[in-house]
């Protein structure tokens, strides 16, 4: 898994096999508490302005499946997973800072 | 004051407590950890934090009937359940029982970017789903704080691990969290200990002179009693171990019973009847003074009584042991087939002295003897200072005592120095003291005993010789000389010298016997003849009698012819007056 990431990472100027993937987005929120539902607007209003039809949000709610923190090692929330495209990265926060989760999820370069 | 003994005293009977089931923990905080709050586990790499979860989550599931669930920070659960095999726990087997619920959190911070606020529901909500899931009524978080290396923000994550420990303090759950120690100056490497008020315990390993030990204290506990000291813990294949300091105080009970030594002249030196049970005793002397025989004897003694036996060897292998005592005709063999007689025999430097302590605490408490033997304890030193033996052989002498077990210490004193002087520090424990001596007169070495002290009973003060024969050790019979006691050839010759006394003695006393027989004799014979000679003038004189009397008769008788011839007035007065005339003649 590394060494996909070193890949990825040396080889930042070949844009070609990603631009057709879909992004699949992952949200692990706790409740519909105010954190969490600005989490999910940050979000979409991220996804819609550098991912536009190429994404897809999935929201899970662990106070509805707690069993589910465990597979993807959630502990804090909101926790925001790319699972698509590879490597896994996570994203902790209400996703406030729209900067550093370009950079977490590595979308900035599309620009 | 009033205050404050009110508010303890409540405390001391309200505060519930959970038992860990560590043995040796729950004597030290007099009766376990604060029920439904979260207590602090501080130590070093290595100091054994997470054994000391492990163990009270495993023992709180299978002897308390409390479900548990493990938050795992680092280990993951494979390893954690490895780990624990090697305590004899079974991890895997009590999670299929749903007694147990394993949880590794895993977290990798290249992976993790931060963006905003966040919290830690999702452990909470983790945590809360293993909790239901087994019914949990214990919690271990080890270690909670490497969050702090894997998730931004660290003033969020102090919040919010306080906002934890109020949570699982609000559901009633007992929780053990573990935190590392990196400086001596501080318990926890970020400050966590202050979210944990009730409890904060730290585990230390060090290692000084090759030799490790670990200890443990209780640093807090909040509205409770609880000992202070450092008390040393072990880990071993039977989980941890803390062995608390003579937390039981000098209240043993003293029984009167006596029970032989097993070299009867031995008891007749200790009024007569033996050891009281459940005494200690120390056996002192140089080298080759013969205390494991001493020892040997009072174990034998004791299996003929059909009574189990530990002999702690740290010095001798028991084949080596059983084959010397043969050689002195005790056979200890059969004791050790019937299982009344354990041996344990480590070298001192295997383990630092707490081990020793409580290796010799675990197999007592398991074989259950009624008679202990530490050969030699001085051993023991080699691996320690003088006041460390001095404190472990107090706790080790407190707790035999506290279970009724005599115990018999032998201690080897280097030859020279001033025998009573070199052991002051072990001897003050002891009630006996038996002390072995070589003595060495006349160009060789006998060997003496005496007993030093014995507390509660009326001992001989004299120093006996004994020899070590093949058939047992033979105290003998005490010869005085003019430079005290005889030992060897000297008493041999004195021996020899008294019996020749004693010859010329019985020569003498039977000629004046003879002497006296003749004497009685002489005198018997005498007797006979003066006794024959009275009766020959006695005979002499009766004749003499009795002739003088048929004299006077015939003279009176021829008067009375005369007056009758003369026709004399017969006058009873003269008659009378001639035949008293005539007596009188």
């Amino acid at each position: 898994m590394s060494a996909t990431k070193k890949k990825t990472r040396a080889r930042p100027g070949i844009p070609a096999p990603r631009k057709p993937e879909i992004w699949k987005l992952r949200l692990y929120v706790a409740g519909q508490t105010p954190k969490s539902i600005r989490a999910f607007a940050n979000l979409r209003v991220l996804c819609e302005e550098h991912l536009k039809g190429r994404y897809r949000i999935e929201v899970i709610d662990l106070m509805e499946n707690p069993q589910l923190a465990r597979g993807d090692q959630i502990i804090a929330v909101p926790t925001l997973i790319r699972k698509l495209p590879e490597p896994v990265r996570k994203i902790i926060g209400d996703l406030s800072d729209s900067v550093r989760v370009l950079v977490g999820l590595d979308v900035r370069k599309e620009d | 004051m009033a205050q404050k003994k009110k508010a303890r005293q409540p405390s001391s009977k309200t505060l519930p407590k959970a038992a860990t089931g560590i043995q040796g923990l729950d004597e030290i905080t007099l009766g376990g950890l604060p029920r439904g709050r979260p207590t602090l586990i501080s130590g070093g790499a290595g100091s054994g934090k997470t054994m000391f979860g492990l163990e009270f989550l495993v023992r709180g599931a299978t002897q308390y009937n409390e479900p548990g669930v493990f938050i795992s920070f680092e280990e993951s659960i494979p390893d954690l359940t490895k780990n624990a095999a090697s305590l004899g726990f079974d991890l895997a087997r009590l999670a299929a029982d749903k007694k147990l619920f394993l949880d590794h959190v895993l977290i990798t911070r290249s992976e993790i970017s931060e963006s905003g606020e966040y919290d830690l529901d999702g452990l909470f909500i983790r945590i809360a789903d293993a909790v239901q899931r087994v019914g949990a009524r214990r919690v271990v978080m080890d270690t909670i704080e490497s969050l702090f290396s894997e998730l931004p923000n660290p003033g969020i994550l102090r919040a919010e691990i306080r906002r934890l420990f109020g949570w699982l303090k609000e559901r009633g759950l007992t929780t053990v969290i573990t935190a590392e120690r990196d400086r001596p100056d501080r318990l926890t490497r970020h400050g966590i200990e202050e979210f944990v008020s009730d409890c904060v315990i730290v585990l230390d390993h060090r290692i000084r002179e090759e030799i490790s030990t670990r200890r443990l204290r209780i640093v807090k506990y909040r509205g409770s009693t609880h000992g202070t000291n450092e008390y040393p813990f072990l880990i071993d294949e039977q989980g941890i171990s803390v062995l608390p300091i003579s937390s039981l105080g000098l209240d043993h009970a003293a029984p009167v019973e006596r029970i032989s030594s097993g070299i009867a002249r031995l008891d007749g030196m200790l009024s007569g009847q033996g050891f009281y049970r459940g005494s200690s005793i120390l056996i002192s002397g140089t080298s080759g003074t013969g205390k494991t025989s001493v020892a040997a004897h009072f174990v034998d003694a004791a299996c003929r009584r059909g009574e189990r036996c530990s002999f702690f060897a740290f010095e001798e292998s028991p084949r080596q042991i059983v084959r010397n005592m043969r050689s002195i005709g005790i056979d200890l063999q059969p004791w050790v087939r019937k299982g009344l007689l354990l041996f344990q025999a480590v070298r001192p430097t295997y383990g630092g002295i707490e081990e020793h302590l409580l290796v010799t605490h675990k197999r007592i408490s398991s074989f259950q003897p009624s008679v202990v033997v530490v050969d030699p304890v001085t051993n023991l030193i080699m691996v320690s200072t003088p006041n460390e033996v001095r404190s472990m052989l107090t706790r080790l002498v407190d707790f035999l005592k506290s279970q009724g077990i005599t115990s018999i210490f032998t201690s080897l004193t280097a030859g020279g120095g001033p025998l009573e002087a070199s052991e002051a520090d072990v001897s003050s424990l002891m009630d006996t003291w038996l002390v072995l001596e070589s003595i060495e007169v006349g160009g060789e070495r006998n060997r003496a005993l005496y007993v030093l002290k014995s507390r509660g009973m009326q001992h001989s003060n004299q120093i006996r010789e004994f020899l070590l024969t093949n058939h047992g050790l033979q105290l003998l019979d005490v010869y005085l000389g003019p430079e005290g006691v005889l030992t060897g050839s000297a008493r041999l010759s004195q021996e020899e010298h008294e019996k020749a006394a004693g010859t010329s003695r019985r020569q003498e006393l039977e000629s004046r016997r003879r002497e006296l027989e003749r004497a009685h004799r002489i005198f018997e014979a005498r007797m006979a003849t003066l006794r024959a000679e009275h009766e020959a003038e006695e005979e002499r004189i009766q004749q003499t009698i009795s002739e003088s009397e048929s004299l006077g008769e015939e003279a009176s008788k021829a008067r009375g012819q005369m007056v009758r011839s003369r026709k004399a007035d017969s006058s009873p007065y003269k008659k009378e007056g001639g035949a008293k005339a005539a007596n009188k003649h």
